[in-house]
């Protein structure tokens, strides 16, 4: 028993390296996905139908299909035509390009929570779209956005261990090598567990700070 | 001059008609209440004047524009024109005093300071200026109900649109608002009210207009329509109001 602690213990600070590489990959992708997720979700409110369904087949293939196999089609699929990456860019394109698609989904509805009474005072007093979106409508729905944005966080730190499966040094795979020259899989991998749990436990505490640092004094009171 | 003249307006949602034919004036400083049935087409009317709903037909001149002309800037029409709703609408993420000074900002390009000292005046008119800091949602109805008339009032309107002021009010919160509503009366400022608060119309409207399904069937002053109306449609209606009144108190 204490020394499968202690080898636990002792291979805690090997695997904290390959947490820098999950958190470089998760926080990286995350960004990259709120862009393209910040650029489409206008596109998806004030366009035509026929060309939001564009945007909108783009979220439904790649919220349609694992992220696994769209990590593989990057990685393994792509070099058949020319495009090669190293592994540790497929892995940040394919979970980028993953991400921005639930990111927009977020974004999208937390603009649609946003009662029509809103949009009718702020143009009754004369403001124009921009205006209304960027003084009404925005400041408020990314206040909503925001524990589904870091919920979103936390699913890219555990989903990143997917691209230990292409050989990036992170995580996951540190815990791979350990077992590999030590055979304690069973130790190895609940370390690495204990580490995901640790970080998604912190974040689940950082989005509470941020909600309460960006909540509409007297919310809970009433409904808007 | 009247501020407000609208001709055989029409319009609806989708292809249904809600106002079939809608003509009325307000004069300068003239306070007009509009009541009427559930349905019967008040808020239409109301955003019509400002197009928060487009019209279908007729003329609406507000102040002398014709605000149905194609190349008039809808946005100069609604700075002249404050629009109070029944849920007050306030921005929930701003202070009471950035409520109003945000359109003041933006709208009419008031510097900063100019912005907080019209609205620290108008919020002394609904006697709100010790919440200024404070949050709409850390504010009772009522006094949520008053910074939203503040906000309507720092524009500095010519007329005034209250859509049922107090109708989402707990009974005794009204009457704060009422008395918000007959000091801004007194200031000379034209309104076009939709309320069913007999007390209130009665002291405050110059005339009052009675509509059922989209079209105005009876107005006179308040003591004709209120105690003696000529259509049975106005009758049955105020003794609805009459009936819900004696049945509350
Ligand atoms: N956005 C909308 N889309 C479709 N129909 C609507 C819309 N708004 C109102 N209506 C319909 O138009 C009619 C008139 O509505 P309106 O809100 O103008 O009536 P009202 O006289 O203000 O009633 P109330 O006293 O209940 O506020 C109603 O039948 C209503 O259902
Ligand atoms: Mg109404």
């Amino acid at each position: 028993m204490h020394e499968t602690i202690f080898f636990i213990l002792k291979i805690l600070p090997y695997l904290a390296q390959g947490l820098t590489i999950t958190f470089y990959v998760s926080i990286v992708s995350f960004l990259i996905g709120l862009t393209i997720a910040s650029a489409l979700t206008p596109l998806r409110v004030f366009l035509r139908p026929s060309l939001s369904l564009v945007i909108k087949s783009y979220i439904e293939v790649f919220r349609g299909t694992p992220l696994l196999v769209q990590l593989f089609i990057i990685y393994f699929g792509l070099p058949s035509l020319g495009v090669k990456f190293d592994p540790l860019t497929a892995g940040i394109i394919a979970l980028s390009l993953n991400s921005s698609a639930y990111q927009a989904e977020i974004l999208r509805s937390s603009i649609k929570a946003i009662p029509e009474s809103q949009y009718h005072s702020a143009e009754a007093l004369g403001m124009s779209t921009v205006q209304v979106y960027r003084y009404v409508i925005l400041p408020q729905a990314i206040r909503a956005a925001i524990p589904a944005l870091v919920n979103e966080v936390v699913t890219l730190v555990k989903e990143s261990s997917l691209v230990s499966i292409i050989g990036v040094a992170e995580l996951t795979r540190r815990g791979e090598y350990i077992v590999a020259s030590t055979f304690r899989a069973l130790e190895a991998y609940i370390a690495v567990a204990v580490v995901y749990l640790v970080v998604c436990i912190a974040m689940s505490q950082v989005s509470k700070i941020l909600e309460r640092k960006f909540k509409i004094p007297g919310y809970e009171r009433g409904v808007v | 001059m009247d501020v407000l003249v609208i001709r055989e307006l029409t319009a609806g949602y989708h292809s249904t008609p809600v106002l079939r034919g809608i003509s009325l004036r307000i004069a300068k400083g003239e306070k007009v209440v509009l009541m009427g049935p559930s349905g019967s087409g008040k808020s239409t009317l109301l955003k019509c004047i400002v197009r928060l709903v487009e019209p279908w037909s007729g003329t609406i001149i507000v102040d002398g524009t014709n605000v149905l002309e194609d190349n008039v800037d809808i946005r100069k029409v609604r700075q002249k024109v404050g629009f109070v709703f029944q849920s007050y609408n306030l921005f929930p993420h701003m202070t009471v005093l950035r409520n109003i000074t945000l359109p003041l900002e933006v709208v009419k390009k008031m510097n900063k300071k100019e912005a907080i000292d019209r609205a620290l005046q108008a919020l002394k008119v609904v006697d709100m200026v010790e919440f200024k800091d404070k949050y709409p949602l850390e504010l009772s109805g009522g006094q949520q109900q008053r910074v939203a008339i503040a906000r309507a009032l720092a524009i500095d309107p010519v007329l005034l649109l209250l859509d049922e002021p107090t109708s989402a009010l707990d009974p005794e919160l009204r009457e704060e608002v009422l008395e918000t509503l007959r000091n801004v009366a007194k200031r000379g400022i034209s309104m076009l009210i939709v309320t069913h608060e007999l007390d209130f119309a009665e002291d405050v409207a110059d005339r009052i207009l009675f509509m059922d399904h989209g079209m105005i069937v009876e107005e006179g002053v308040p003591y004709e329509l209120l105690y003696s109306p000529k259509k049975e449609r106005t009758r049955s209606f105020l003794r609805t109001i009459f009936r819900r009144l004696y049945t509350k108190h």
